[in-house]
């Protein structure tokens, strides 16, 4: 708990798990999920970073603004699942292809 | 001691994670969601960020989830009791992610990080936050605020029935 590896490690666990759940997802909510895995894990590694190598607040401002992104975007992206699904009936998103024609 | 519920948390941390990405059911996922944002709220705790780790409880556990679980309900027949997910491409996905997270893996522990030896001792962080806060960092802070009148009249107008 005293090594910043020990924090590295586990954000790039997370990250990659985040990374695997987005890529393998149909679920739109699915990959929302992945995206908020992903933000978590450089969360940590701002705050890792700022506590052991620069020693200052600056990592914790950037992760509460990374925080307040978060909230924005799970709303937004919450009322277009919505709406995908009130117009197709499923929130899967390979078949939500109309603009391809 | 504090050793031993760090890597509780850790081991906490990964296996929930692995529950979000591996997971079949849907509802099992974002019960798994849970536990890595409360043990990511602990590891704050043990990075000395008092401040993020109850923003992280109240925002992460208290808003999005809910964001999340409601998401999931409203877009399922819960009573038909298939809300089990299917994956695409999962051996590729797996390779391809396995590859990123053992160059991330070598990378970082093959270097010898600068000032690892001596953590601060443990200060207070709320009042340094806000003074940065409304000095160094206020151009952002404003922009931070018009962004989420702006994603809030969004969601609301996307989430209207008659668009």
């Amino acid at each position: 708990m005293d090594h910043l590896s020990s924090y590295l490690v586990l954000s790039a666990i997370l990250f990659s798990l985040g990374l695997y759940t987005v890529v393998t997802r149909k679920n739109g909510v699915a990959i929302l999920m992945g995206v908020e895995l992903i933000l978590n894990a450089a969360n940590i590694n701002f705050v890792a970073f700022s506590k052991f190598v620069t020693h200052t607040l600056d990592g914790h401002l950037i992760s509460v603004f990374i925080i307040m992104l978060a909230a924005a975007e799970a709303a937004v992206a919450l009322a277009i699942v919505l709406n995908l699904y009130n117009n197709r009936g499923h929130i899967n998103v390979d078949e939500a292809n109309a603009l391809k024609q | 001691m504090a050793d031993f519920i760090f890597w509780v948390i850790w081991i906490l941390i990964v296996v929930s994670a692995g529950l979000v990405a591996f997971g079949k059911n849907l509802i099992h996922s974002v019960f798994a969601l849970m536990g890595t944002f409360l043990g990511v709220a602990g590891i704050y705790i043990f990075l000395n960020a008092d401040f993020l780790a109850v923003t992280q409880i109240v925002v992460y556990v208290g808003g999005i989830l809910v964001l999340l679980v409601f998401g999931i309900m409203l877009t399922n027949q819960i009573s038909t009791a298939k809300i089990s997910q299917s994956s695409v491409q999962r051996g590729l996905g797996l390779l391809v992610v396995l590859a990123l997270l053992a160059i991330l893996l070598t990378a970082l522990l093959s270097h010898d990080w600068v000032g690892t030896t001596q953590p601060l001792a443990f200060e207070e962080t709320a009042r340094g936050i806000g003074r940065l806060l409304f000095t160094d960092y206020l151009i952002l802070f404003e922009i931070a605020s018009v962004l989420l009148l702006g994603a809030l009249i969004g969601a609301a107008t996307l989430a209207r029935k008659e668009l």
